[in-house]
């Protein structure tokens, strides 16, 4: 109706005309400060990067190619052999695969558990919300490299280290996205259920759980393959799998090896990749769900 | 409560057959699934053979670290070849570090020393050959005779279990908190106290033990300390250079570790846009260009952002630089998918709208598609923007450079544990503050929608 009124009036149109150019100029403002600012931190962030780098980038550019070439050129050495060494290191990636699949169903247990006690309309005591929110961000937070080398310290290399970093770091990732799901869910289930006398449990289980489940799954599963890749770099410091045997072959310079590995590796992600987005996709029937 | 009759009830299970009372088959999905998860879960227990790691865990080390990471530990000792010198008291037991004025747990009258343990009782040394040790648990002191060239003998008869006695060496732990140890040839007592020691100044600092008060009234006297700089700056520089726990050091690497995420955030993004485009199926007919692009995106992000940061690292040398790459090339490949699905998402009725105006192709998309993507991009680049600051860390351990490769050296060393402590504090202080920003921009940018 406004717009009418406006339209009819017409000394409203020079006002509104006015107006939309001041907001227009004020846009064109803050597009170019943004672009400025996003313009001034990558070329200061490149100036101070290649000042703090040990090499130089144009330097390195000529050489770029020259760690790439030399791995190819040792597997493309190899020929026929290059299945031998994947069945050799095969054994090292499905331990990579299992300590990411055992520390994803823990770190869903807890996290599944904890993101009820985060929820702000689930739980109604705002102090357990509080603590639990502050537990989750320090856990999503703390880096796993760093729990994985304290515990290689103490257990010695094993991928014991691997699964407790990755866990903890999961609980955190994963319990954060399921309370945000907990809070979009319909309360209407669990309004129903406290009417017929159901306890704090039952309405969870009966009323927030069947919402939420696809939902539960569908992050898992994309946490999944992030924790493939996790735990691949976790054995570099020593924490078991595939990761610890391309950091002795990096070392060694093995260009076969090192060849072989990334692309078990780079395979194995892409796989579980497509795996879990076709899963996803038949759960919660939307792709790009983060 | 609500009562349902007998005959109401039969009705209800006639009309809702299979969901009152499911079929046993679906009920025995549920716990089916259950228990092949846990029996997966017992094989792997015994396949990574969790008991014997646990059994030969170093729970001690474990708690050692953890005393280290909070607390300090001075060092006394005294060797019986220089026995007329009396204790030396450090920090750590480093040279660097020596107590000139001894602290207050030390008493000495030239021929008898006293160690005060706190909580754990004295040690004394009567300067000539008995140690006694008094602990506020036992009436009876113990007491070692020791010096003059032997072995070190204990001269009690209760032997508590911390009481470690090797027939060559004394070796007494009464609490985590301090340690006896005496040999042939030396006396050391070790006396942990919590807190961080010279977190603001360094040991040999002229500033080092001052209050606040003091230090205010310093920064306002004009008596200047270093003739070049006034008080104030020179307070400002010693804390900015303390030896020990490098202040000035750790802010600037921790600035790189923030250029690598942000820096490869931005130019990731920036490179993924066209490609998106071009991989986009409402925007390329060209079937064989797409699926080419999307290869090239499923490659860039296979190789995890590490082995690019090797690859990098062998091109460019160690430090940040190699380290943005890496997470440029990563990213490009994750923003170039996402960012496609998001163009073959996006509502086609805006896009034909704008060309029934007589648009161009290019001002078709860039009135008719990119508004409607460009949140998502926003929001999706800020994501991605809080965890690449926890991989920048990551790679920076592995030679990239930044926080990370100073946590590791920290690390490395297993004695510096409190300063392991202070970088991890502030990791996870600058991942939150990343967390929260971004959380606030993309709210403040694109509304309250999320992704």
């Amino acid at each position: 109706m406004a717009l009418v009124n406006a339209f009819n009036a017409s000394p409203h149109l020079a006002e509104i005309e006015k107006d939309y150019e001041r907001v227009a100029r004020q846009r064109t403002t803050y597009t170019f400060l943004l672009l400025l600012v996003c313009t001034i931190s990558i070329f200061g962030g490149f100036y101070v990067a290649e000042e703090a780098n040990s090499g130089s980038f144009w330097g390195g550019l000529s050489s770029f190619w020259d760690y790439p070439y030399d791995i190819f050129a040792g597997a493309y050495e190899r020929g026929w052999g290059l299945f031998s060494l994947a069945a050799k290191y095969f054994p090292y990636l499905v331990e990579t695969i299992n300590i990411a699949i055992v520390s994803t169903l823990i770190g869903f247990f807890f996290s599944s558990i904890l993101s009820f006690f985060a929820s702000r309309n689930l739980m109604t005591n705002s102090l357990v919300v509080m603590v639990v929110r502050r537990f989750l961000d320090v856990t999503r937070a703390f880096p796993e490299l760093v729990i994985a080398l304290l515990l290689v310290l103490i257990f010695g290399p094993s991928p014991l280290a691997a699964i407790m970093a990755v866990t903890f770091h999961t609980i955190g990732a994963l319990g954060k996205l399921f309370s945000e799901s907990n809070e979009n869910a319909d309360m209407k289930a669990v309004e129903g259920l406290r009417s017929v006398g159901a306890n704090w449990v039952e309405q969870m289980r009966f009323g927030i759980l069947p919402q939420v489940l696809p939902n539960f799954f569908s992050y898992a599963l994309l946490r999944l393959e992030i924790n493939v890749r996790a735990s691949a770099i976790l054995g570099f410091v020593g924490a078991g799998g595939l990761g610890a045997e391309l950091k002795m072959v990096v070392d060694w310079n093995y260009g076969a090896d090192i060849f072989v590995i990334i692309l078990m590796l780079v395979c194995a992600i892409t796989a579980i990749d497509y795996f879990s987005s076709w899963v996803r996709h038949k759960l919660v029937g939307a792709t790009g769900t983060l | 409560m609500v009562t349902v009759s007998g005959f109401e009830q039969a009705r209800l299970e006639d009309q809702y057959a299979g969901v009152i009372e499911r079929p046993l088959a679906q009920r025995l999905i549920a716990p089916g699934v259950v228990i092949a998860i846990l029996g997966y879960l017992v094989i792997c227990f015994f396949a990574f053979d969790v008991p014997g790691v646990l059994n030969k865990a170093r729970m001690d080390m474990a708690q050692l670290y953890a005393l280290d990471s909070y607390a300090h530990k001075d060092h006394a000792k005294l060797s019986f070849r220089k026995a007329d010198e009396g204790f030396e008291l450090s920090l750590e037991g480093t040279r660097r570090a020596r107590y000139d004025t001894p602290p207050a747990w030390f008493q000495s009258n030239g021929a008898e020393s006293r160690i005060d343990l706190a909580g754990d009782g004295i040690v004394a040394f009567d300067g000539q050959s008995i140690v006694t040790y008094t602990h506020p648990d036992y009436d009876e002191p113990f007491r070692f005779r020791v010096g003059g060239g032997d072995y070190p003998v204990y001269l009690g008869s209760v032997t508590p279990e911390w009481l470690g006695d090797s027939g060559k060496q004394i070796d007494a732990r009464p609490s985590l908190y301090s340690r006896i140890w005496i040999t042939r040839s030396k006396i050391e007592v070790h006396r942990y106290e919590n807190g961080w020691e010279n977190f603001w100044f360094g040991f040999n600092s002229p500033l080092s033990g001052m209050s606040i008060g003091q230090l205010t009234s310093l920064a306002m006297s004009s008596d200047r300390i270093e003739p070049e700089m006034s008080n104030l700056s020179f307070i400002a520089s010693e804390f900015w250079n303390n030896p020990e726990w490098q202040h000035g050091d750790i802010f600037y690497a921790l600035l790189q570790t923030l250029i690598m995420a942000v820096v490869g955030t931005l130019v990731a993004g920036i490179i993924a846009l066209p490609l998106a485009f071009a991989a986009a199926a409402n925007v390329n007919p060209l079937r064989g260009v797409r699926f080419g692009l999307r290869r090239i995106f499923d490659f860039l992000r296979g190789v995890d952002t590490l082995i690019w940061s090797l690859i990098f690292i062998r091109a460019f040398g160690l430090g940040p630089l190699s380290g943005t790459f890496a997470i440029i090339f990563t990213d490009s490949g994750t923003f170039g998918k996402l960012f496609s699905e998001a163009i073959e998402n996006a509502d086609r009725r805006q896009a034909e709208g704008v060309q029934a105006t007589g648009a161009s192709p290019i001002q078709k998309y860039r009135f008719g598609v990119f508004p409607q993507i460009l949140p998502l991009f926003v929001s999706q680049m800020l994501y991605f923007l809080e965890s690449n600051t926890r991989s920048a860390t990551v790679i920076g351990a592995l030679g990239a450079g930044g926080i990370g490769l100073k946590l590791l050296e920290t690390m490395r060393t297993r004695q510096d544990w409190e300063n392991t402590a202070y970088i991890i504090v502030l990791v996870i202080g600058l991942v939150i503050l990343m967390d929260n920003m971004s959380g606030w921009l993309r709210r403040k940018l694109i509304g309250d929608t999320e992704g």
